[in-house]
């Protein structure tokens, strides 16, 4: 093998820890197979991002420039075919974030070279790479085979758990040139969606509700039981696409990480991007009428059963145990 | 303005019992209900929206076998122009950037100003064609976008990034979006509609020779190695456990 590129995903100045998650299974991936770790890095003044990329990586490839001020993945793609081109590594590994998914498609065409997202596990094979990912919202794992180097993984967040190192990478600055210039595209803004009201993040109790609700109609039983259990409202992401509750509740990837001392989610099948916003809650109760919903390898307790029927008799025996 | 939708017929898994079939490499389908991809409904939409605003043409695209076409009378039903079919034999196992491949092949030498496909499938959970397809066609693209705004030459488009955050930006037109769910309220086909749409031809297509650079090799259900504690009983009884647990935890 020769070696692993890991592209750095960073913003607002801070490197996101899906880029060390990325680094420490490249480690893994390469340390066997005698390659090495390559953490590419492009950004405009983000020299204070070095060091702690160094003791990550045998070496840091550093594009600075206007270009790259902003994440832009028309100029990242170019880059990184470029790149590419002169390192000619086995594998280029990409976070699969929002970032990621503008990128990694759209690059692995122009690399006519073969792509996996939101990849859980690789190995090495023989030729290529051998790499696993979820469908049917984590029912299913896939193994896919990548007979062609180099092979594009974009690497699912939070999967991977970070971990220390004392390398000392050599810093490569490297110039991508007047490749990156002339886009069809421009970044505006980055826009913070404001928190009006309810602070999901403060509760100690939260109770996090999912599509198994089925309907507005069901609102009030679980409002009626949140409110005499002491919790907060939260929601998975179709409650918040329904409208029935504000994008500010919404737990997960694309909302909001919360660590309540207890969270209890009713009629959530717990899919990654679910999960990824409540697993640190101290103690995780599920009620699901699917025993095999994801949700239950989270759970410290569970309870498989019709939300609609367990709730109405809940509330009946917590009124008595309080009185 | 000539807009596209990519519509793709997915299996409704949510709530079943999803099973590997004989050949280790798909599902058994037989047994469930399938539906238009969720983010393909609000994808959908969006155009439906661009259409009224910008009296535009929306033309819906599915790759997939004959059972497709209820997806697309669906949309057509729901307000879109036409619609094509490319039957997808030859294509079991290939890849989603093979698959963006077959509706480049489509799209080549069509003039459409904006190609619109949902963020992702819900069955492959890829999240590839839409880029790859902009690649494909040479033009620009912007994935998971929860709001878009059709002006003058460009589009301006906020993406969903993690955590709360909107990325906004400006692309050329012509390009491809990818829309999230979530941005708008996916209308439902009125009787009239859906009658309508019954008696509309939907072009069909065959698929070009798919290029996957990537082979399935196998699928498997996941061990839910789950620690968690089951209470096990009667609803009643379990209502019971969980009261106690609830009080033991401070909530009651
Ligand atoms: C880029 C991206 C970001 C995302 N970000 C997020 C995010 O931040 N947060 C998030 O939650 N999702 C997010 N998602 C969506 C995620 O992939 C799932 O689609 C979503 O979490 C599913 O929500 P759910 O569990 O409520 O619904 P489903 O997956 O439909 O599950 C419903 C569950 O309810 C159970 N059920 C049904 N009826 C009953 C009943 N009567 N009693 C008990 N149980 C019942 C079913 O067995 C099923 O397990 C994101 C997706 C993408 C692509
Ligand atoms: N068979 C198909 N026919 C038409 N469009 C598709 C098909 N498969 C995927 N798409 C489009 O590409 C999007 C993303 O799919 P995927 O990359 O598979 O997650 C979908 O939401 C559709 O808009």
């Amino acid at each position: 093998m020769s070696s692993i590129l890991v592209l750095v995903e960073h913003r607002q100045g801070a490197i996101r820890d899906v880029t060390f998650e990325m680094l420490t299974a490249a480690r893994k991936l390469a340390a066997p197979a005698g390659g090495k770790v390559e953490a590419v890095l492009f950004g405009d003044g983000c020299d204070a991002m070095l060091p702690g990329l160094q003791s990550q990586a045998d070496r840091v490839v550093y594009a600075a420039g206007p270009a790259f001020k902003d994440f832009n993945y028309e100029s990242y793609q170019k880059a990184l075919v470029k790149l590419v081109a002169e390192r000619k590594p086995s594998a280029v590994l990409i976070a699969n974030s929002a970032f990621g998914t503008d990128l990694g498609p759209s690059l692995a065409v122009a690399l006519n070279a073969g792509l996996v997202s939101d990849a859980v596990a690789f190995t090495k094979a023989d030729s290529g790479f051998s790499v696993s990912r979820g469908m049917y919202a984590g029912k299913l794992v896939a193994d896919w085979s990548v007979g062609s180097e180099p092979a594009v993984i974009m690497v699912r967040q939070s999967n991977f758990k970070p971990e220390p190192a004392s390398l000392s990478g050599e810093v490569v600055r490297w110039e991508a040139g007047d490749v990156v210039s002339g886009g069809k595209t421009k970044f505006l803004s980055l826009e913070e969606v404001p928190t009006t009201g309810i602070d999901i993040t403060k509760a100690t109790i939260v109770v996090g509700i999912g599509r198994g609700i089925k309907e507005a109609k069901n609102m009030p039983l679980v409002q009626e039981f949140a409110k005499e259990i002491g919790a907060v409202l939260a929601a998975s992401r179709p409650v918040v696409d329904a409208g029935w509750l504000p994008k500010e509740v919404q737990v997960g990837s694309s909302g909001k990480t919360i660590k309540p001392k207890l969270y209890i989610a009713l009629g959530i099948s717990g899919a990654f991007q679910h999960i990824a916003g409540m697993k640190g809650a101290d103690t995780i109760i599920a009620v699901n009428k699917d025993p095999k919903a994801p949700i239950f390898s989270v759970a410290h307790y569970g309870i498989v059963d019709d939300l609609h029927k367990v709730i109405p008799v809940l509330r009946t025996k917590i009124k008595e145990l309080a009185s | 303005m000539e807009i596209a939708v990519c519509l793709k017929r997915v299996p409704d898994t949510a709530e079943a019992d999803v099973k590997v079939d004989a050949t280790g490499k798909d599902i058994v389908r037989d047994k469930l209900a399938s539906t238009i991809n969720e983010a393909d409904n609000y994808a959908l939409e969006e155009a439906l929206l661009a259409k009224e605003k910008h009296s535009a043409n929306v033309t819906l695209v599915s790759v997939g076998s004959q059972p497709s076409e209820e997806v697309l009378r669906m949309g057509m039903a729901k307000g879109a122009t036409a619609a094509a079919r490319i039957d997808d034999a030859g294509l079991g196992g290939s890849d989603s950037i093979a698959l963006a491949g077959v509706l480049a092949a489509w799209f080549k030498g069509k003039s459409f100003d904006l190609i619109v496909c949902g963020a992702i499938a819900s069955d492959d959970g890829n999240s590839q064609v839409g880029p790859a397809l902009a690649e494909l066609l040479g033009l620009p693209h912007a994935a998971y976008v929860t709001k878009l705004d059709i002006q003058a030459g460009k589009v301006v488009v906020k993406r969903e990034l993690e955590g709360g955050f909107l990325d906004v930006k400006e692309l050329a037109l012509p390009c491809v979006v990818t829309i999230q769910t979530g941005g708008n309220t996916p209308r439902y086909a009125s009787i009239m509609g859906i009658k309508r749409a019954g008696a509309k031809a939907i072009e069909q297509a065959a698929s070009v020779k798919p290029d996957s650079r990537t082979q399935l090799v196998r699928v498997y259900v996941p061990q839910v190695v789950s620690a968690a504690q089951m209470f096990e009983g009667t609803t009643d009884e379990k209502a019971t456990k969980l009261a106690t647990l609830l009080k033991e935890k401070g909530a009651v």
